[in-house]
């Protein structure tokens, strides 16, 4: 046997599995999105999802939440990063990856303590003389604080991967970029961005498509801390096939989910290009 | 103007710190206290006392602890899993340049982004043919799958890293190649690979959309939390918060090393 040939045996499982597991889920999705049980093609499954008063809700706070959690979160790791490259600290790097590996689920159930009615912000605020009596913080009624609440709950939990991405990245970029920067008489702002982003490009590049396309699957840090008194798509997929037993309408918001996480992949490659 | 700057960066440092362990401080007081204890207001910062109260409500609830031990099971399962599908794909990525090479490494990272719903909803008729469905080895096989391309870019980082020369020297004695690659290369990657397969615990532990959708009486144990949180008092919720994210915080401290071969070589391959 050929060297080459080798090699392609030893990558053969890895390419069938992630085929396999990646790939055919794919085709099941549409058919389970444009067929009937009987096998005829049919149109009723998206008409019934688009005419569902969820839906709009669950569109408009999936992407409410993409557009605020993800700028929020790369300005804040952008400086941490910095910060963190230039004091060359690794103990406080660490300190900040700890919620790396926390689960969206349990981060939800760990902001849970934070916004509880007997919670610590509650008596906190209390505890200033704020307020007489706890307030209801996770209620129907405070529909924005309950949007808050998950953004601060994600914000806690993958800004690290972000963080990651950027440290890695401006450890790349050489001391000489910096020190011709200097001489030339570029200040700290004029250097951070005639120098720093620029060539920081690529990793804010992986981090926002990174980022995006797993907060357009968010789900258990909003039932967490919501409940279903706020719609994502990610949930509306899983009440769809758990509650209401109909994998059809299921698999037309999962087609939904990665339709739109493509369109803003596609829609940060062409502004990254142009911008920076 | 110096020390101004020293004492504001302290600050921001001392901020950076309270922000990420403040929540944790947080959930670790509630689930170490008493089920009577959660409910007082106002409560202090420091807690009144400690007890196992809540906790053992947690562990002893109907559900906790066999749920808890199919997630031992899928995680190991999926490490099976990786391992043997990882190694010599990895060891193949490392070694050789050959035509179609970085297709391949662009295919398994884009593979990873497609939305857990798209592969979970449809996967479920394929496992009700296949008898796989409700049972640990099918959420196995997808947890394997979604730890797969990050244990790739984990791996070939380290094999590259090991020097050819050895595994050379070892040829000139007379070893094949597989022994080569058992008694040579293995060894000095292991650490490597321990941090890799720690990854797939965790990825395997925190999955909780495909282990509920294509579970029913099998959950993992965060499936389990998920699907009865909404009818759990709010100890329930706090001592899960608090179960679930003790072995995420070990582990990271086990792997601290590796977090950057892991999310930097995510650019090196682009």
């Amino acid at each position: 046997m050929r060297s080459d040939e080798k090699i392609y045996l030893l990558l053969a499982p890895l390419v069938l599995y992630i085929l396999f597991f990646f790939l055919s889920p794919f085709g099941s999705a549409f058919k389970l999105a444009f067929f009937n049980d009987s096998g005829k093609f049919t149109l009723d499954y998206i008409v019934k999802t688009i005419k569902d008063v969820r839906f709009y809700s669950a569109l408009k706070y999936t992407v409410l939440f993409v557009v605020t959690i993800i700028p929020l979160q790369l300005v804040t790791a952008f400086v941490i990063a910095l910060y963190i490259t230039r004091r060359g600290s690794s103990w406080l790097m660490f300190i900040v990856s700890i919620p790396l590996a926390i689960s969206d689920l349990a981060a939800g159930l760990i902001f849970l303590s934070v916004f509880s009615e007997s919670g610590f912000l509650n008596s906190f605020l209390y505890s200033l003389g704020l307020i007489k009596r706890p307030i209801y913080f996770l209620s129907y009624q405070n529909t924005w604080f309950l949007f808050l609440a998950v953004v601060l709950a994600e914000h806690w939990r993958a800004t690290s991967i972000v963080l990651l991405i950027l440290v890695a990245g401006l450890q790349m970029i050489e001391k000489d970029f910096h020190e011709a920067a200097r001489i030339f008489g570029a200040g700290f702002i004029k250097e951070i961005y005639f120098v720093t982003l620029p060539l920081l490009k690529p990793s804010i590049q992986s981090a926002l498509i990174i980022r995006t396309i797993f907060a357009f699957q968010m789900f258990a840090v909003v039932l967490a801390l919501a409940g279903d008194m706020i719609p994502v798509l990610s949930g509306e997929a899983f009440f769809w096939y758990s509650l209401y037993r109909n994998p059809h309408i299921a698999s037309v918001y999962a087609l939904i989910i990665i339709l739109i996480s493509v369109f803003f992949t596609f829609v940060y490659l062409r502004v990254m290009r142009q911008e920076l | 103007m110096r020390v101004v700057r020293k004492l504001l960066e302290t600050l921001f440092a001392l901020i950076l710190i309270l922000w990420v362990l403040l929540p944790i401080y947080f959930i670790s007081s509630l689930s170490l206290s008493t089920r009577k204890e959660v409910f007082s207001f106002p409560k202090p910062f420091i807690p009144r006392e400690v007890s196992v109260d809540i906790l053992r409500f947690f562990v002893e609830a109907h559900g906790t602890v066999r749920s808890l031990l199919n997630s031992v099971v899928v995680a190991f399962i999926s490490i099976l899993i990786v391992l043997v599908v990882s190694l010599p794909a990895a060891y193949a990525l490392s070694r050789r340049r050959f035509r179609g090479r970085d297709s391949i490494m662009l295919f398994i990272l884009t593979s990873r982004m497609l939305p857990i719903p798209l592969l979970a909803i449809p996967l479920t008729n394929l496992y009700i043919a296949m008898r796989l469905y409700d049972s640990l080895l099918g959420v196995a096989l997808l947890h394997a799958a979604m730890a797969l391309p990050f244990a790739i870019i984990i791996l070939t980082g380290i094999f590259v890293k090991i020097s050819k020369d050895f595994e050379e020297a070892a040829y000139i004695f007379g070893a094949s190649k597989t022994k080569t690659f058992l008694k040579v290369t293995l060894p000095m990657a292991l650490p490597g690979i321990t941090a890799m397969l720690i990854f797939t615990f965790i990825t395997s532990w925190n999955e909780v959309f495909a282990a509920s959708i294509l579970t029913v009486e099998n959950r993992t144990l965060s499936a389990h939390v998920l699907n009865v949180m909404q009818a759990s008092p709010i100890y329930f919720k706090y001592a899960a918060g608090f179960f679930l994210s003790l072995p995420a915080m070990v582990f990271i401290f086990l792997i601290r090393n590796y977090l950057f071969e892991m999310w930097g070589g995510l650019q090196s391959e682009k």
